[in-house]
């Protein structure tokens, strides 16, 4: 006696993807073909690209620790049944914290704005999302469309903060001056470099070993704790969360907090570990990419940590292709990782029907009745 | 069954298979209904009944297998090959449009041309003559949403028999009804069968099949298991063949003994969205070991009076007292009603009592997860939580015993079990029940049933509400019956029957009803 036709935990989380993943990998090189280039070329250069060199592993990281990080934000709010499409805009507000404490602190030693830069970061993050979260648990108003809104209002401030306040004077780019040495993250290279292991230099820093840190505390949190279990059960089915004296509304503000304050760590790497200095768009994306990574990571730090680095070797590699082949120019990259996205996010489930019903044949003989 | 031997039946099912992935739901399904006859179709659920019915009516389509309508086989591919065919089927929810009039719900979807008028016209005549012949009365011009639950059942009767159906399939009718309109219902089903129709009855009622049908087809795990005559069986036969071994129909209890009063409610009134009162200054009182039933037609307001004895709703008005707090004053939660040693066991299982994608283990310990016993520091005891579900497991015989597995993987009985094995596991003094055996199977209830007597007898108070009268009078010390958000009556289970119950649930005070 099992449940009606459900497939194996590996081939729902391993086969299944892998086969969208090929489908989408598929497409772009019919689409690499219409362009005159030889799709195997041009798939061995992003291999090689993303993951072939030192350089191209350590920019492949570095861009996954961003999507780590928007992942795991919109995972939780995932599990407290919330579709949080802000990421982009709390990962945005966060890197001001992050960025404002480095500013002001830079005199500071390194262990000390450590904490508060994250702390920052968090905070400001949780704050900007705290605003959409109220309005869906007093008032109704639907947190999709409020987050989205206020990805616009985050650019709009940002925008406003860069060129009138916080810019470096004297100078013509919307940026702040650059963070003193003490409040830069140390660059991977550097850390290698000081167990004796020669690594080439790239923007891959202390940040990344946080983001996975931050994976671990998360899975901690929504699998083995009683908050973790409370917040499941307002996602899964408010009705038995009310039954059970859970109070819907509050684990929505909890849930958006803790979403935001997880995209907010974003400028820890990309402001700390990279750029040291706010910039203008400086989370380019990475909180939309986020949602495809939590839903082709099943909303699970294991699963988003993976995703993560495939789409930080599709960023890396898409660089390197289109330097490479300047008949793929830099849009059709983006053209291929929205493929992906498409295939893996949203139709992820288009071959699993298929998939199913050969699995429950094939079980079927197997169990022979 | 005056039908002569040679004519071919109005309905054969031959060898009708159906899988759902592993599930086997209907394994080589064979029966005949002949014109002039109203066919029984039981079983628990999960039997396979409503699969079967669906592949007649097109909503789903056999693996294998004939459907023969007047001997003639028919491909039915979809609800308008069922009408086609002259199968016409009444759900168990309506599928009436609300704001509509009877006559416009009738003719809703085969108005026949595209100008309103004339369809409505002619339909009305056509409407008037099958009222004539059937006896169906029903008011062709009163919106839907005005008439009784009973006259909304005999539009969806008209809608059948308008569309020429010669095959009527009821699913579970009298659900909604009071034990009177349901008698009216079998009334009318004589005149149809009078008449020449074949009517298939699907229910888990084994006092409708004893009164009404002609043969019955009892099915068990996909498969029948017996075809019988009517008069040639009897209930405890037929819920045997059901349940595949002999079971204890009657409840069996001793006499009450209650004690002091431990929940005591006054003038409680609450309110729904709209602001329309649900439940209307109630009031009244739960002992120390006695179970209190409430019966009433669904929708009477007996499950706002339930929710908001557990917290669930807020009341708008009155008090409920409890171990000297007012629940409503001092606006206590469900979790702090939990630890006031209120429990509460809901009415629908999969809308609020668990958790469908959660193992077992995780609804095990619902609404008490915040207890020491299943957390250590920040995180929660993994093998405390297992343990406790094992304990309930055996405790109540839940199968299969495994805690990890996904409580919808779980039968419905058995999901039930583990969901008072939750709320009695607490050791409440005081135990709120709604439909404490919806869909459990009828092994399954007579151990809930033994249980709950059990724990009235070790002196807590249960209330129950039930919208199957049997088991209130079978479970229940003293009754109160709800109609149109009032307790309308009161009665010792002594001086309780079905018809005074019954003529109260119709909105008949009890002094008229002596």
């Amino acid at each position: 006696m099992s449940s009606p036709a459900k497939l194996p935990r590996w081939a729902e989380l391993g086969l299944l993807p892998l086969i969208n993943l090929v489908v989408a990998l598929l497409l772009s090189g019919v689409i690499i073909k219409i362009l005159g280039e030889s799709p195997l070329a041009a798939f061995k250069l992003m291999a090689t690209g993303a993951l072939g060199t030192q350089e191209g592993i350590g920019y492949t990281l570095y861009y996954s620790t961003n999507f780590i990080f928007t992942g795991l934000a919109v995972a939780v709010a995932y599990h407290a049944g919330l579709f949080n499409i802000g990421a982009e805009g709390q990962a945005y507000i966060g890197g001001l914290g992050t960025g404002l404490v480095c500013l002001w602190l830079g005199a500071w030693p390194f262990w000390a704005v450590l904490p508060l830069a994250v702390l920052a970061g968090a905070v400001f993050g949780a704050a900007w999302a705290f605003i959409p979260a109220y309005l869906q648990a007093k008032r109704g108003s639907h947190i999709v469309i409020t987050t989205i809104m206020f990805n616009f209002i985050a650019a709009a401030l940002m925008t406003y903060l860069l060129v009138n306040v916080l810019i470096k004077p004297g100078q013509q780019s919307p940026e702040t001056r650059e963070f003193s040495t003490s409040a830069v993250m140390p660059a991977a290279h550097e850390m290698l470099a000081r167990l004796g292991i020669t690594f080439v230099a790239t923007p891959l820093n202390l940040a990344f070993v946080l983001a996975l840190i931050a994976s671990v505390l998360v899975w901690l949190f929504i699998w083995r704790t009683r908050w973790g279990f409370a917040l499941r059960v307002a996602g899964e089915n408010p009705a038995a969360a009310v039954y059970a004296g859970i109070a819907p509304p509050r684990i929505i503000i909890g849930a958006m907090l803790l979403s935001g304050a997880l995209a907010g760590c974003l400028g820890l790497n990309e402001l700390m570990g990279s750029q040291h200095r706010i910039l203008m768009d400086f989370p380019s994306g990475a909180g939309f990419v986020g949602i495809a990574v939590a839903l082709m990571g099943r909303n699970h730090p294991a699963g988003i940590i993976v995703a993560s680095v495939l789409f930080g070797a599709l960023y890396q590699g898409g660089s390197q292709l289109s330097f490479d082949m300047p008949k793929v120019n830099r849009d059709m990259v983006v053209v291929i990782q929205g493929l992906v996205i498409l295939l893996c996010g949203a139709m992820e489930n288009v071959f699993k029907t298929p998939l199913t019903a050969v699995f429950a044949r094939f079980s079927e003989k197997k169990g022979g009745e | 069954m005056s039908q002569a031997s040679g004519a071919p039946p109005a309905l054969e099912l031959c060898a009708v298979d159906k899988r759902f992935g592993a599930v086997h739901a209907n394994r080589a399904i064979s029966f005949a209904v002949a014109a002039g006859s109203i066919h029984g179709l039981i079983g628990e659920n999960g039997a396979g009944k409503s699969t079967l019915m669906n592949i007649v009516y097109g909503f789903h389509r056999a693996d294998s297998g004939e459907i023969r309508v007047k001997g003639r086989v028919v491909e039915i591919g979809s609800p308008q090959d069922a009408i086609a065919a002259g199968i016409g089927m009444v759900h168990q929810h309506f599928m009436l449009v609300e704001n509509f009039t009877v006559l416009e719900n009738v003719v809703l979807g085969v108005e026949g041309g595209a100008l309103l008028a004339g369809g409505l016209a002619a339909a009305r005549a056509d409407l008037e003559k099958l009222a004539r012949d059937y006896g169906l009365d029903v008011p062709l011009d009163t919106v839907v949403s005005e008439l009784p639950v009973g006259l909304q059942q005999r539009v969806e009767i008209l809608k059948a028999l308008y569309r020429r159906a010669e095959i009527l399939i009821l699913d579970e009718p009298t659900a909604v009804l009071t034990p009177q309109e349901a008698d009216q219902l079998f009334k009318m089903l004589g005149r149809l069968r009078e008449q020449g129709k074949a009517v298939i009855l699907v229910t888990h009622k084994l006092r409708e099949i004893m009164a009404i049908t002609d043969r019955v087809t009892v099915m068990r795990q996909g498969a029948v298991v017996a075809e019988v005559v009517t008069e040639e069986t009897s209930p405890r036969g037929l819920a045997e063949k059901m349940v595949g071994r002999a079971v204890l129909l009657q409840v069996d209890k001793g006499p009450a003994h209650p004690g002091e009063a431990l929940l005591t409610v006054n003038g409680l009134e609450v309110r729904d969205r709209l602001d329309v009162p649900r439940v209307k200054g109630v009031s009244f009182a739960l002992h120390a070991g006695e179970i209190v039933g409430i019966a009433g037609v669904a929708g009477n307001g007996q499950s706002e009076l339930l929710e908001a004895l557990a917290g669930i709703c807020t009341p708008s008005r009155g008090e409920i007292q409890l171990g000297g707090h007012d629940l409503v004053r001092e606006k206590i939660d469900p979790r702090g009603r939990r630890k006031l040693g209120l429990a509460h066991v809901p009415e629908d299982r999969l809308r609020m009592g668990v958790v469908a994608s959660f193992s077992a283990q995780a609804n095990a310990m619902l609404g008490y997860h915040d207890d020491a016993i299943y957390n250590r520091g920040l995180l929660m005891n993994a093998p405390a939580i297992q343990a406790e579900c094992e304990k309930k497991m055996t405790a109540f015989d839940v199968r299969p015993p495994n805690p990890k597995l996904r409580i919808s993987a779980f039968s419905g009985g058995n999901q039930q079990k583990l969901v008072l094995a939750r709320e009695i596991d607490a050791d409440p003094t005081v135990l709120l029940i709604g439909q404490p055996t919806r869909g459990v199977d009828i092994g399954a209830i007579e151990f809930i049933h033994k249980r709950l007597v059990a724990l009235r007898d070790a002196g807590k108070a249960l209330l129950i509400v039930s919208v199957e009268l049997d088991e209130i009078l079978g479970l229940a010390d003293r009754i109160l019956v709800m109609n149109g958000g009032e307790i309308i009556g009161e009665l010792a289970r002594a001086d309780a029957n079905e018809e005074k119950i019954g003529l109260m649930m119709a909105g008949v005070r009890a002094e008229g009803a002596i």
